[in-house]
């Protein structure tokens, strides 16, 4: 047949006549029979024409026919698109496998560690760097959520001016303009706005540039930074010093409302892997004690969960019963009357365990109460050791709150000619009685830099978008002083400038890019002899070693006088969101539909009161009420909080933004209004009155107790020792092997997980973890509402106990991954199966949505896209997603698959090598982001596996056993160590 | 030409006491009685069928309505969540299929069991339990996610030799509903076959002639035909038979084989039969009542009738009572915490224990007023209480379907259920869709076998023959 066929005619025929335009007359000319007889070798059962001798001939008449064909396609219009190039080309780039990079994430200014997972030039997941002294590998909700941020499609995206669109190109002119006025008088008038500042090289561009404009100033302003801490430092040891705690040392631990465990703490994911380590250990061990919390506090925190001891009492009696336990050890300090009846219990036991004790100011407890503390580490003798000492991280320790006061009275007062605001929202956060505002309208030219056009950028006439981390050269200071570069991982999305951008221009070096600034300053203090080995170590490793700064003794702690007693009544509490935090990431969908801890509210603020409280005030959850405090007045709807202190009622920052993007406006109320310079973290004499009723709250949970059914199992250590199977009491126990269907078998890898709730401490670091690997969708408020929220792995909270003071319980559920599973039984379609490692496998374009297999999940473990919940549309965000995971569509079912596209991977690299998957190879998203390290994942028969090993344990026991579902996951008891003088009954 | 009009000696008949004929009835007259209901001009046609039709119109586009955003949109826009992963739409769906139930029972179980009773109400029943299955076969589909790949619950051949997974009781479904929607298909259709003929020989106008000619297909009435038909018609009653037990015992076990605590009962088999018939002959007896009045059927559906379906709504209403005390009782005596507390929540601590009390009203309390003879006979109360009883029925199967699902094994997951407006829409729609099919049918097609309705005066004129469509 292939003799038949003329090549050289057709092409002849396509080619000659009058070029291009009979192209269009493609068909005609594919019409002739030569041509039929070419799209038939085309099809695949004639390619053994392949192997024909003839096959150079053949060969020749195929290309042809694709020539054809290209001419075809060539009719059609191809889309515009922009093709965004490698900056540099990245080494070892194997396409379809990530790259992980080492940066680091910043919070008020402090870094912590991170891993960035790249697919395709594309940062999709932040994990933590296992060599940060602060991660360690682990991550916090924050820095998981982060890289949504990044590709968030209301990040401000281009340079305004007086709210009209301009070009970087302009704001420099604009920003010399002001240099060389200011420059007339020794930089008088200019003053630069920052928050907390740990980059040593920012701050010596800030430096310099105040070297060389003298007169000019440098003010800082966080609105939930360290203040207290710089003034307890100051007023007890005469200058600022930085805190470590090391509660690996410590077996004895009092927080006076230090939430030490929370995501805005810095040090708080070491602090959570130290002190969850050691409950662990204790645990494991039988033998070591566990470290005994005693918790004093106004507003239930995730802390608070996890003591033996939690005292329930208004914030502003903290410094009372700090001072009471103070002169318990002997020491002299006066304080008022607290409610706290066991004080000496507590002193007590304090001074037994000299040395290996540690008492913890938080960092919303006036000064005074950091100097009782510090006093009294150094009476009883933990000071070096459990509690160390070092210079501020910050680059510039300073009093935030005067700094800004000073501003803005220079401000007021005309002193001030041009301002530039390096990041933050002093419009939205600063104190209310200050004035910023109307302050800074005095000021002739106001420039910010930020992430988002918010509040800030709105009054100023210039605004430039900032480099989001992901996508920018820097460096910054862990809690302990350690400096990490910070590296990008794409070109910045929105032409973004970092802070070293900005200033760059101000020291009229405009041309030195960021990455030149940062290793210059570098190459400044290392010296060049090995600097691009030092360079390239730092880069890889994520930190500059050496550089955490070294241990200093203070002098004996002074205790100030004590603060006038606060008045009785109600007191207002001003606290960052458990999620949202300070407001600076509260576009983050993430974070708003993360559950809060305490209540599992989603997508709101709410004013929390106890129980009692809100019976005196004849309020009830969903009223909205109106609170006053000094002629200022907010409305915000209540929220009845067990384990909320009486008398004392709790409001978050980070709501009741204006501009903030098109997730978080208009949601929640703006604590910020109430909030005084003076009274920063809480405050008597607020007046509250009931405006309406009718509010409704998301949340994801309803049902506060166990109801008897003991999901959460928790015994003493003194109970453990006594009945180690406590946890796996008769009637819930099923004997191995109960079933009429022949026995599976795992001859493979048999994955298992197990979770210690002894370790666990409620932070949901895991849920924002399994989100970003696992491209789950946020589906809002009314969906929430209805529960029909997507989350992989949940936290469930459980109160148990008396209403007023309840122990909180936080347990994670994952999918059981049973082995005798109900799903599977149910599923028409078989689109969710047994894998052979006894996975429960989702297969979602299987599913057609019959929602049978969550009926008959007893664990509810199961999500159903309702609608559509993936976002499909918003091009910014396709970035985010992780190219390993489906993007689900609507109508299908969806739950945790172990990670099983991580599985995957390590299979793959196991079988190429020939060998068996080594354990803790895998790790799933919500293990490597627990700082707690509660979640180990692996294969059960490995007998020598950390999972089997931690499986063996007799606190083990598998939730809902007695249904015989055999789960996989299984649970580790709880164990607590009370002080037996205290524990009642 | 009437060919098939057997001669009568007297000009009407006396029913005696069995009264399943009104007196004075010849053949003649029963025939043109019921062929006059559809040859009926427009003009003579009552009024309330025209409002009823009316109303099911309306209603039935609502239903379009609720689908079309349904499709658009997607499931969400039902107030199912998690846990509460089935709703209005499961509920809808059983409570359909109960319905269908009266329809096969009284053709094929009460043919075999020779209940003679049962002729002028058979038709009718039978059309109620089609359009009824279709309403109930539509939600299974609805309720999907993606419901556009339904067709993946039928074992066909794909391309990638996936099959159903035939342990899922969804599959048993499939199988039980389309068996009995086919053979409920065929059963009424075969039976209409002589009755069409007659329409055929009685129409007036060609199209109706020939569209009743084409549906005739071919009957002319000869010995030979009717010696056929009558053993066919036998075989699909016997073949009916065992599905009015299956179907709905196939449809407890969606409920049965689920470990959920309210589900997992093993006395739901007999009870959803139970269930079924009670809230299927509720429904004929909603039907006929109005209908017998409007076009003056006493004399073929008479209290006769009436007071057989009202006995067996009771009987059937006892064995149901008698379910729900099971319930109550396996509760206690397992002694499982799940169990117990499941019952509890159903009856008063969940947030929907008036459905249960509302529920036990209807389907056990006033259905007690049929064993008063006085109560059976009165038309207007029986037609009360089957109302009653068909609100009872759909409570139930909301009872089972939420609040098991409400309050599960972990309190951390649960949840309250809202039905949303379309929910609601989507109930009503159907009902709207059945009214506006079964009022075209009563219009269009013999609402009662005119052939047995001509063997039941042949038998009361021949007392001493055997009736040969009872199978002797």
């Amino acid at each position: 047949m292939g003799t038949t066929i003329n090549f050289d005619e057709l092409r002849r025929r396509l080619t000659e006549g009058s070029g291009t335009r009979y192209w269009r007359g493609f068909e005609e000319v594919a019409d002739t029979p030569e041509f039929r007889a070419f799209v038939e070798d085309e099809f695949p059962n004639r390619t053994p024409d392949w192997n024909s001798p003839s096959s150079r001939r053949r060969f020749l008449t195929l290309m042809g026919a694709s020539l054809a064909f290209a001419g075809a396609s060539a009719c059609t219009k191809q889309p515009k698109e922009v093709i965004v190039p490698y900056v540099r080309q990245p080494e070892e780039y194997v396409p379809g496998k990530a790259m992980f990079y080492a940066s680091a994430f910043c919070r008020a200014g402090i870094a912590k560690g991170v891993l960035v997972e790249s697919h395709l030039g594309r940062p999709t997941k932040v994990e933590g760097n296992p060599d940060h002294p602060e991660s360690l590998g682990a991550t916090d909700i924050d820095m998981q959520a982060s890289v949504l941020t990044l590709y968030d499609p209301d990040r401000s995206q281009t340079v305004t001016h007086d709210g009209g669109i301009s070009v970087w190109g302009s704001m420099i002119t604009a920003l010399a303009s002001a240099r060389e006025e200011a420059g007339l008088k020794k930089g008088a008038g200019f003053r630069i706005l920052s928050g907390t500042v740990t980059s040593p090289t920012l701050a010596a561009q800030i430096q310099e540039f105040l070297t060389a404009f003298p007169e000019a100033r440098w003010h800082q302003w966080e609105p939930c930074g360290a203040l207290a801490e710089y003034r307890g430092s100051v007023a007890a040891f005469g200058a600022p010093l930085n805190t470590l705690y090391h509660f690996d040392r410590a077996s004895r631990i009092v927080s006076l409302d230090a939430d030490f465990l929370y995501w805005t703490t810095p040090g708080s994911l070491r602090y959570m892997r130290d002190y969850s380590t050691s409950r662990r250990k204790a645990a494991e061990s039988g033998t070591a004690e566990a470290p005994r919390l005693y918790v004093a506090e106004s507003t239930p925190s995730i802390t608070g969960g996890m003591a033996e001891h939690r005292f329930r009492m208004r914030a502003g009696e903290v410094e009372a019963f700090a001072a009471a336990l103070a002169r318990e050890l002997k020491m002299d300090a006066p304080g008022g009357a607290h409610p706290v009846s066991s004080v000496a219990a507590i002193a007590k036991d304090l001074d037994s365990h000299r040395g290996a004790g540690m008492v913890i100011a938080g960092a919303f407890q006036p000064p005074r109460v950091h100097a009782i503390a510090h006093a009294m580490n150094q009476v009883l003798g933990n000071a070096g050791k459990t509690v160390t000492y070092t210079d501020r991280v910050e680059a510039n320790p300073a009093d935030q709150l005067a700094s800004l006061t000073e501003l803005v009275q220079d401000m007021r007062s005309g002193a001030v000619s041009a301002l530039l605001i390096l990041g933050g929202n002093p419009v939205y956060d600063a104190p209310a009685d200050l004035g910023f505002l109307g302050a800074m309208q005095k000021v002739k030219t106001r420039f910010h830099a930020g992430l988002y056009s918010n509040e800030t950028a709105a009054w100023c006439q210039w605004h430039v978008p900032e480099a989001h981390y992901l996508e920018s050269w820097s460096d910054a200071r862990a809690w302990d002083g350690t400096v990490s570069i910070i590296q990008p991982l794409i070109e910045p999305i929105y032409g973004g400038k970092t802070f070293h951008d900005v200033m760059n221009v101000l020291l009229n070096h405009g041309d030195r890019s960021s990455h030149d600034t940062v290793s210059g300053y570098w190459r400044a203090r290392r010296g060049t002899p090995d600097f691009d080995d030092y360079w390239r170590i730092s880069l890889h490793d994520g930190v500059i070693a050496g550089t955490a700064f070294p241990e200093k003794t203070p002098p004996a702690a002074k205790i100030p006088a004590p603060s006038p007693a606060p008045a009785r009544g109600l007191e207002v509490v001003f606290r960052p969101d458990p999620t949202i935090g300070d407001g600076a990431f509260s576009n983050n969908s993430w974070l708003q539909e993360l559950p809060k801890q305490q209540n599992t509210m989603t997508w709101d603020n709410a004013v929390w009161m106890s129980p009692k409280t809100a019976q005196s005030l004849q309020a009830n959850t969903g009223d909205t009420v109106q609170l006053t405090l000094d002629g200022r007045s907010v409305k915000g709807p209540v929220w009845v909080q067990a384990g909320q202190a009486d008398d004392s009622i709790t409001i978050h920052f980070g709501y009741g933004r204006t501009r903030a993007g098109r997730v978080a406006n208009r949601i929640g109320f703006n604590a910020y209004a109430l909030r005084t310079g003076s009274a920063p973290w809480h405050s008597p004499g607020v007046a509250v009155s009931r405006v309406s009723g009718g509010y409704s709250f998301a949340t994801r949970q309803i049902a506060q107790t166990m109801e008897e059914r003991d999901p959460f199992r928790v015994a003493t250590f003194g109970e453990y020792h006594k009945d180690p199977g406590f946890a796996r009491p008769e009637e819930k126990r099923v004997e191995e092997q109960t079933t009429l269907f022949p026995i599976l078998e795992y001859r493979g890898y048999k994955w298992g997980m197990s979770i210690d709730l002894t370790a666990c401490t409620g932070c949901e670091a895991c849920m924002v973890a399994c989100q970003a690997e696992n491209n789950i969708a946020i589906v809002g408020k009314e969906e929430v509402a209805k529960g029909r929220h997507m989350n992989w792995i949940r936290v469930d909270r459980y109160f148990s106990g008396p209403l007023d003071d309840p122990e909180i319980y936080y347990q994670p559920v994952p999918c059981m991954h049973c082995e005798y599973a109900h799903c599977e039984l149910v599923c028409p379609v078989a689109a969710t199966v047994h894998s052979a490692e006894g996975l429960n496998e989702m297969v979602y374009n299987r599913c057609v949505g019959t929602r049978y297999c969550s009926n008959n999940c007893p664990y509810k473990v199961r999500r159903f896209n309702f609608y559509l919940y993936s976002d499909w549309n918003t091009r910014s965000l396709y970035g985010v997603r992780n190219p390993d995971v489906t993007v689900r569509s609507r109508g299908v079912m969806e739950k945790c698959s172990y990670c099983i596209q991580r599985i995957s991977r390590a299979k793959i690299e196991a079988e190429k090598q020939d060998r068996q998957v080594r354990d803790g190879e895998i790790l799933t998203a919500c293990q490597q982001a627990c700082p707690a390290q509660a979640i180990v994942f692996g294969d059960l028969n490995d007998p020598k596996s950390e999972l089997t090993r931690r499986a063996g344990q007799k606190r083990k026991y598998a939730l809902l056993e007695e249904l015989n579902t055999r789960p996989r996951t299984t649970y580790l008891a709880r164990l607590r160590n009370p002080n037996p003088d205290l524990e009642k009954g | 030409m009437d060919i098939e009009q057997p001669t009568t000696t007297a000009a009407g008949i006396d029913p005696g006491p069995a009264k399943v004929l009104g007196p004075g009835h010849d053949y003649g007259t029963v025939t043109d009685k019921i062929g006059g209901v559809v040859f009926m001009p427009f003009t003579k046609t009552p009024r309330q069928l025209f409002i009823g039709f009316a109303c099911g119109f309306v209603l039935a586009n609502v239903f379009l309505l609720a689908i079309t955003w349904l499709f658009i949109r997607g499931v969400g826009i039902w107030g199912i969540r998690i846990p509460i992963a089935w709703g209005f739409a499961i509920v809808n769906f059983v409570w359909w299929i109960g319905i269908g139930h009266a329809g096969t029972l009284i053709s094929a179980i009460l043919l075999l069991l020779k209940q003679d009773w049962r002729t002028s109400i058979n038709r009718f029943s039978e059309a109620m339990t089609l359009f009824a299955v279709a309403c109930a076969a539509m939600f299974p589909i609805l309720h999907l996610g993606r419901p556009w790949l339904a067709y993946w619950l039928l074992p066909y051949p794909s391309t990638m030799w996936l099959w159903p997974q035939p342990r899922s009781p969804l599959i048993w479904d499939v199988f039980a509903v389309s068996t009995y929607a086919t053979v409920s298909l065929l059963f009424w259709f075969t039976g209409l076959i002589p009755d069409l003929a007659t329409m055929r020989d009685k129409a007036r106008g060609p199209v109706a002639r020939t569209i009743y000619g084409l549906l005739a297909m071919g009957w002319r009435g000869s010995a030979r035909h009717w010696s056929r038909y009558q053993k066919a018609y036998l075989l699909l009653a016997g073949l009916s038979t065992p599905l009015v037990v299956s179907v709905h015992s196939v449809v407890s076990f969606d409920f049965a084989i689920a470990i959920l605590p309210g589900w997992h009962t093993t006395i739901f088999p007999p009870y959803f039969v139970a269930g079924a018939i009670y809230s299927g002959f509720a429904m004929v007896l909603s039907l006929a009542i109005p209908v017998r009045r409007w076009y003056h059927l006493e004399d073929l559906i008479t209290m006769r009738h009436i007071e057989c379906m009202a006995k067996v709504m009771l009987g059937t209403g006892l064995i149901v009572a008698y379910g729900y005390g099971m319930e109550a009782f396996i509760a206690w005596y397992s002694g499982n915490q799940y169990e117990r507390f499941m019952y509890m929540n159903r009856a008063w601590l969940g947030h929907y224990w008036w459905t249960f009390v509302l529920l036990i009203l209807c389907n056990i309390l006033i259905p007690q007023a049929l064993w008063s003879h006085r109560v059976r006979m009165n038309v207007r109360a029986v037609f009360a209480i089957s109302l009653v009883v068909n609100v009872g029925m759909w409570l139930e199967r909301f009872v089972i379907v939420v609040t098991s699902l409400e309050r599960d094994f972990l309190p951390s997951s649960w949840n309250r259920y809202y039905p949303s407006v379309w929910d609601w829409a989507t109930y009503f729609g159907t009902i709207g869709v059945f009214l506006s099919l079964m009022f075209l049918f009563i219009r269009g097609l013999p609402a009662i076998s005119i052939f047995e309705m001509r063997e039941v005066v042949h038998h009361l004129v021949h007392p001493e023959e055997p009736s040969p469509a009872h199978g002797d």
